[in-house]
């Protein structure tokens, strides 16, 4: 398991970087957005890798913390997802815009020669 | 009473900016009175009470005071912690912000939709930064931060601005993934994202957790020095700089000491006990990645072909010089090093604020044609035969704050800008203040302090020049329509930064208690835990 989680969040990082260093703005997002699903895997994997736990405790029963997943990792990939995605959004109106005023795709707002 | 109120006030630099933001946006845009008045009445407030706070801060010490959220106990919950040097840059980033609201009331309100609303939430990032305890939290409040200043960059629109935003964003976006990466791996070896909680538990960690926690470090650097500028990071920060609109330059010379204020808590708090090395590893790039810094800077001064470039190029310049005074690590330098930060920040402002007015009527071509004829010598012109040569009271006043601001940028005496240099270059001679004995600089020191000469001698021969194209050509076609609320904002910076001039020996004194605390780690770790760290030993 270790080895795929690892190796799909370096394929993510690897392939977002090489996006991100695309001239196209379209390609700069979708780059950027890949290499957002790499952090927030990694963000969620350094809670340590558990099959069948729950976050949350369970009162009824006697608490043995180690058969229960860590719930902070949890919570900070679902504040980092929120933020994400409202920064990529953002980023992608200024796209949108750069296009409209620009009338290229290109990120430097115009062709290259 | 009154101390459980001065306890609890030190949430509002948050709070209040954060409510005042979201009641604005129900405000109609063309009220713009009515939304000024209570965007400048919140940041008054919030400059209040940060000079409430640092009479609390300087009561307590070397305490921190510590606001648990929610009152959940410390290492679990986030806390704010208010110490010395967050209550500086909270007042600090207060007064810039009110002079630049004012000054927005000028025209600039007008350009685009919610600027005032922005301004607020970008007041929430950049005070919640400076309270927090937390990591995770600090990447929070660096992304209300930023989303905030993404927004306010491109107030006024046009294609420059939108164009240089991109740039800024997608930047900001990997700088921010850097964080989480870095915050991730803090927490996957140590288990914790409070700051005083990492700091007492790093010495005890295992070796090779403590590697993680340090790889998490550099990733957590990396973005930080993004934010900064530091070179090879900052060649977004001319083309940023000078895109933005003048208020917005001068809120956004607000973020890069953001960046400051974080490299020095953190790199004290974690690493001032560090035994791997790491702590002289992180100096030595600062030192050297501040003096590139700097150099790129003092090149760009003088290539600027406009006052914008040159303000930006400028900000890279006192960048440079304030992560090399950082690389070289000493308590005395750190304290000047923060006074350089509140003199320059103020001055670079008052600059951000005052390009507008001055460059006013005049067609950029022409700046661009002086500089070209300066280059190939042929700057004989047509003589004028001047008689009666008279200067309108706007001009007259725009040149006298240009005049100051280029005082305090080169650093040349009487201001804050040299007191702040010469004090640098002391402090590296007589480390343990002039009374005692002075000892011979090492190699990195007379690096320094050359290039602090040649960076100031370099703004000289620039804002010289500019000043001689913008002030002694005729004034025939140019005599600028300045509004009063654009000179009141510009000399308030000044005047804060004749006041720290004026009053530089208590401000000194503070900063100086100021530094001595914060190379404690331990006052800062037991004021946020308490008697935990004890009980967990």
């Amino acid at each position: 398991m270790e080895i795929i989680l690892s190796s799909g969040i370096g394929i993510f990082a690897a392939s977002g970087l090489w996006l991100m260093l695309r001239p196209r703005t379209f390609q700069v997002i979708m780059g950027l957005s890949l290499l957002s699903y790499a952090v927030n895997l990694f963000i969620f994997v350094t809670g340590r890798l558990k099959l069948d736990a729950a976050p949350i405790l369970d009162t009824s029963k006697a608490i043995d913390p180690a058969t229960y997943a860590d719930p902070v990792p949890q919570s900070l990939v679902l504040t980092a997802i929120v933020i994400g995605f409202a920064t990529t959004a953002l980023f992608l109106v200024i796209l949108l815009a750069l296009r409209g005023l620009s009338g290229s795709d290109h990120v430097n707002g115009r062709e290259p020669y | 009473m009154i101390a459980a109120f001065l306890h609890h006030i030190m949430v509002l630099p948050v709070i209040l900016p954060l409510i005042t933001g979201a009641l604005l946006l129900f405000i109609r845009e063309h009220s713009r009175r009515l939304k000024s008045a209570l965007a400048l009445v919140s940041t008054g407030f919030v400059a209040l009470i940060a000079a409430i706070l640092i009479y609390r801060a300087q009561n307590l010490a070397p305490q921190a005071d510590v606001y648990n959220l929610g009152n959940w106990p410390a290492p679990f919950a986030i806390v704010f912690v208010l110490d010395r040097l967050s209550a500086v840059f909270l007042l600090m980033a207060a007064l810039i912000a009110f002079c630049a609201l004012i000054y927005v009331t000028a025209h600039w309100d007008r350009l685009g939709a919610h600027f005032y609303s922005l301004s607020q939430f970008f007041l929430v990032g950049i005070n919640g930064v400076f309270l927090t305890g937390d990591i995770f939290n600090l990447f929070v409040f660096f992304e209300v931060m930023l989303a905030a200043s993404y927004a306010l960059l491109m107030h006024g629109s046009g294609l420059a601005r939108v164009r240089a935003g991109a740039h800024y964003v997608v930047i900001n976006l990997v700088a921010s993934s850097c964080f989480l990466l870095g915050a991730a791996c803090i927490y996957g070896g140590s288990g914790t994202l409070n700051m005083a909680d990492l700091a007492s538990r790093l010495a005890l960690l295992p070796e090779d957790t403590v590697l993680i926690c340090q790889i998490g470090m550099g990733f957590l650097g990396i973005a930080f020095l993004i934010k900064v500028g530091m070179w090879p990071l900052g060649f977004w920060v001319p083309a940023t700089y000078s895109a933005a609109a003048a208020p917005v330059g001068a809120l956004l010379s607000i973020t890069g000491k953001v960046g400051f204020y974080v490299i020095l808590r953190l790199s004290l708090l974690l690493l001032e006990n560090d035994a791997t090395g790491l702590h002289a590893a992180i100096c030595q790039i600062l030192f050297y990645g501040g003096l590139i810094t700097l150099i790129v800077g003092f090149t760009g001064i003088l290539a600027s072909q406009n006052l914008s470039r040159l303000a930006a190029n400028s900000v890279l310049a006192s960048t440079g010089i304030v992560l090399a005074a950082m690389g070289l690590d000493h308590p005395a330098l750190t304290a000047i090093t923060v006074y350089y930060i509140l003199s320059s920040t103020f001055a670079l402002a008052a600059f951000f604020l005052l390009i507008e007015p001055v460059e006013r009527n005049q067609d950029i071509a022409a700046d661009v044609l002086a500089v070209t004829m300066e280059v190939y010598g042929e700057d004989e012109e047509e003589e004028e035969d001047e008689i009666g040569f008279y200067i309108p009271a706007t001009v007259a006043i725009l040149g006298a704050c240009f005049t100051l601001c280029a005082i305090l940028l080169i650093g040349m005496p009487p201001l804050s800008g040299f007191i702040a240099k010469f004090m640098m270059i002391t402090g590296l001679f007589w480390p343990q203040g002039p009374a005692r004995a002075y000892i011979l600089p090492n190699m990195q020191s007379w690096l320094f302090i050359i290039f602090l000469a040649l960076a100031g001698f370099a703004q000289l021969i620039a804002m010289t020049r500019s000043g001689i194209r913008l002030f002694w050509t005729s004034l025939e076609t140019y005599v600028p329509k300045v509004q009063i609320s654009e000179i009141i904002p510009i000399a308030a910076l000044l005047a804060f930064c004749f006041t720290i001039s004026l009053a530089a020996e208590p401000v000194m004194r503070y900063l100086d208690s100021m530094a001595a605390e914060i190379y404690v780690p331990a006052n800062y770790i037991h004021s946020v835990l308490g008697g935990a760290v004890e009980k967990g030993e």
